[in-house]
C-alpha cells in the first residue's frame, strides 16, 4: 500500500528532516511511527499525501509515485486518503455536521447520500447526537473524534493520523485508539504517528530518530 | 440535482453567507462600487435622454426667416410667394405672429411675461426647408434671404442640432471614458475585497486543499463573492440613477418648457440596465479572478 524507497526530505535552507528512508506498509496493516519531537514523523505523513515532495527517492502509494504527480492530480490522491491532522484543522464557523460533510462536498457527492454518510461516520465515532453543535462546544476528545469522522467519511482505504492522542487524558486517548482499531478491523490500512505506542498493541512499529529509521 | 449544479449552488450560498457575515464591510464595498458606477450610468442616462430629445426635435435642417416686427402682413405675403418661387427652396411654412403669441401663452412659465408686454412681441416668420440641406448650401440661402426687404433676422436651425450632435458625441465619449476608468476602480475594489476574503478563510482553503479540493472548487465561492459584489454595486448605481432621474424630472421639464421643448427625463431603459448589471458583474468577477491568481497558494 505504502512504499518508501530511499526517501530523503531536505527543507530549505538545508535541514534533513528524513534521510534515506526505506520501508513498506502492507494493505490492511496497522503501523505506528514513533520518535522524538522533530524526528520527522509529520514530514513522513505529509510525503504520503503529497503535501510535501521528497527531495530524494520515491514515495509510492498504491503503486503510484506520488512525488511525481501533477498538481491537477493531487486532489484525487488526497480523496483516497483519510487524514487526521496534528492540529486537527476543524472549521470553527461550521457545525459538526458541516465539518464532516466537507470532504463529500469536495468530492461532489449527491447531497442525500452525503447526509446519510455523514450521520454514519458521526455514529461510528459516537457523535451522532452532536451534529448541530459547533466544534468549540466539544471537549478535546470529542474534537479529536470529529476529526476522525471527517477523515473516514469518504471511506478511504488508507487512514493517516498525526498524533491523534496528544493532549488527551488516558481514558479519552484509549477511546480514540479503540476507534482506529475498529477501522483496522474492517480492513483499512492505518499509519499513525504517535508517542503513545502502548495504545496500539499489535501494530507494526517504525521508529524514527533524527530522520533515520531505527531497526 | 446534478452534482455540479449542487456545487455551484453551494458556492453561491457560501458567498452570500460570507457577504452577510460582515454586513458593514459588504455594505461599504457595495456603496463604493455603486457610487463609482453611478457616474457612467448617470452619463448614459443623460445621453440617452438627449438622444431621444434630438430625435423628436427636427432632424431636418431648417432656416427660420423672421420679418421685422413693424412689417405688415402684405410684406409677409410678398416674402412668402418669393420664397415659394425661389430656386433651392423645397417647402415654406408660414407662422403668423398671432399663432406664435397664442402658443407661447400656453407656456405657464412665459404667460406672465408676455401678458406684461404691450402688444405682440413676436414677428411673422417662415420656416424654410431646402432641397440641398448641406450646411454650405443652407448658409448661402440664408445669406440671400438676409438681403430681402423687411426681413429682420435669418437663422439656421440646423446649427443647434449640429451643436447638440457634437455635444452628444462628447457625452458618449465621456461616458465610455468614465466607465472604463471607474471600471478599473471597481476591479481594484473587488481585487482588494477578495484578498481580504482569502486571508479570512485561509484555514478553510488549506483544509479543503488537504481534503482533495480542486482549484475550481476553492475558487468558486470567491468568484461568486466577486460577482455578487459587482452586481450589488450595479444595483446600488441603478437605484441612485433612478433616484436622480426622479429628482431631476420636474426641474428639467420646467427648464425644457422654457425652450418650448417637451422633455420627460427617463431612467435607464431595459437594455442599459442589463448592460450596467452585466458590466458590474463582469468587473467583480475579473477582480476576483486576478486576486485569486495572486493570492491563492497551492498546497
Ligand atoms: N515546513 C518546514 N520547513 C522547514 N523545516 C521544517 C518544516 N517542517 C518541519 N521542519 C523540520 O523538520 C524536522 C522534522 O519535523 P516534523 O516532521 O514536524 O517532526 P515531528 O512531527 O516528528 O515532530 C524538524 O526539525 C522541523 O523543524
Ligand atoms: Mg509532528
Amino acid at each position: 500500500m505504502i512504499r518508501f524507497d530511499r526517501v530523503s526530505k531536505r527543507y530549505p535552507p538545508g535541514l534533513d528532516a528524513l534521510s534515506d528512508l526505506s520501508f513498506e506498509v502492507a494493505e490492511r496493516e496497522m503501523a505506528i511511527v514513533s520518535g522524538h519531537s522533530g524526528a520527522g514523523k509529520s514530514t513522513l505523513l505529509k510525503l504520503i499525501a503529497a503535501v510535501e515532495k521528497p527531495t530524494g527517492g520515491a514515495v509510492l502509494v498504491g503503486g503510484q509515485n506520488v512525488g511525481g504527480l501533477a498538481r491537477s492530480a493531487l486532489p484525487y490522491l488526497r480523496r483516497r486518503i483519510g487524514m487526521v491532522f496534528q492540529d486537527q484543522k476543524l472549521l470553527f464557523d461550521r457545525s459538526v455536521f458541516e465539518n464532516v460533510l466537507l470532504p463529500l462536498s469536495i468530492a461532489g457527492f449527491p447531497p442525500r447520500d452525503a447526509a446519510q454518510r455523514v450521520r454514519a461516520a458521526l455514529d461510528k465515532v459516537g457523535l451522532a447526537t452532536r451534529e448541530k453543535a459547533l466544534p468549540i462546544m466539544l471537549s478535546g476528545g470529542e474534537q479529536q473524534r470529529l476529526a476522525i469522522a471527517r477523515a473516514v467519511v469518504g471511506r478511504p482505504n488508507l487512514l493517516l493520523a498525526d498524533e491523534p492522542t496528544a493532549h488527551l487524558d488516558r481514558d479519552t486517548a484509549a477511546d480514540v485508539a479503540r476507534i482506529f482499531h475498529q477501522f483496522h478491523d474492517v480492513g483499512v490500512t492505518i499509519l499513525i504517528a504517535t508517542y503513545a505506542g502502548e495504545l496500539f498493541p499489535g501494530a507494526r512499529r517504525l521508529r524514527l530518530d533524527h530522520g533515520k529509521l531505527m531497526a | 440535482m446534478k452534482a455540479w449544479v449542487v456545487g455551484h449552488r453551494d458556492a453561491a450560498l457560501l458567498a452570500l453567507r460570507r457577504l452577510a457575515g460582515a454586513p458593514v464591510n459588504s455594505l461599504l464595498s457595495l456603496l463604493a462600487i455603486g457610487v463609482a458606477l453611478t457616474l457612467p450610468a448617470g452619463g448614459q442616462m443623460l445621453v440617452a435622454n438627449a438622444l431621444h430629445l434630438a430625435g423628436t426635435t427636427s432632424a431636418v435642417p431648417q432656416i427660420s426667416v423672421f420679418m421685422a416686427a413693424s412689417a405688415e402682413r402684405r410684406a409677409a405675403s410678398e416674402i412668402e410667394s418669393r420664397l415659394g418661387k425661389y430656386g433651392g427652396v423645397k417647402q415654406v411654412q408660414f407662422l403668423p405672429r398671432e399663432e406664435t403669441l397664442a402658443r407661447m401663452k400656453g407656456n405657464p412659465g412665459l404667460r406672465d411675461v408676455i401678458e406684461a408686454l404691450p402688444g405682440n412681441p413676436f414677428p411673422d416668420a417662415f420656416i424654410v426647408t431646402a432641397t440641398d440641406d448641406r450646411p454650405e448650401a443652407m448658409e448661402k440661402l440664408a445669406q440671400e434671404f438676409r438681403q430681402w426687404p423687411k426681413v429682420e433676422h435669418v437663422q439656421l436651425d440646423s446649427a443647434w442640432v449640429r451643436r447638440l450632435d457634437a455635444l452628444l458625441k462628447l457625452g458618449r465619449t465621456a461616458t465610455i471614458l468614465l466607465g472604463t476608468l471607474l471600471g478599473v476602480g471597481l476591479i481594484a475594489i473587488s481585487f482588494g475585497s477578495i484578498r481580504m476574503q482569502i486571508l479570512m478563510h485561509r484555514a478553510e482553503i488549506e483544509v479543503s486543499q488537504l481534503l482533495g479540493a480542486t482549484d475550481g472548487f476553492i475558487r468558486r465561492p470567491f468568484l461568486y463573492y466577486g460577482v455578487l459584489l459587482g452586481l450589488g454595486g450595479g444595483i446600488v448605481a441603478w437605484l441612485l440613477v433612478g433616484a436622480a432621474t426622479w429628482w431631476l424630472r420636474a426641474p428639467l421639464g420646467e427648464l425644457a418648457r422654457l425652450y418650448d421643448l417637451s422633455l420627460v427625463l427617463h431612467t435607464l431603459d431595459a437594455r442599459d440596465s442589463s448592460l450596467l448589471l452585466g458590466f458590474a458583474g463582469c468587473l467583480g468577477w475579473t477582480g476576483a479572478t486576478i486576486s485569486l491568481r495572486q493570492h491563492l497558494q497551492p498546497l
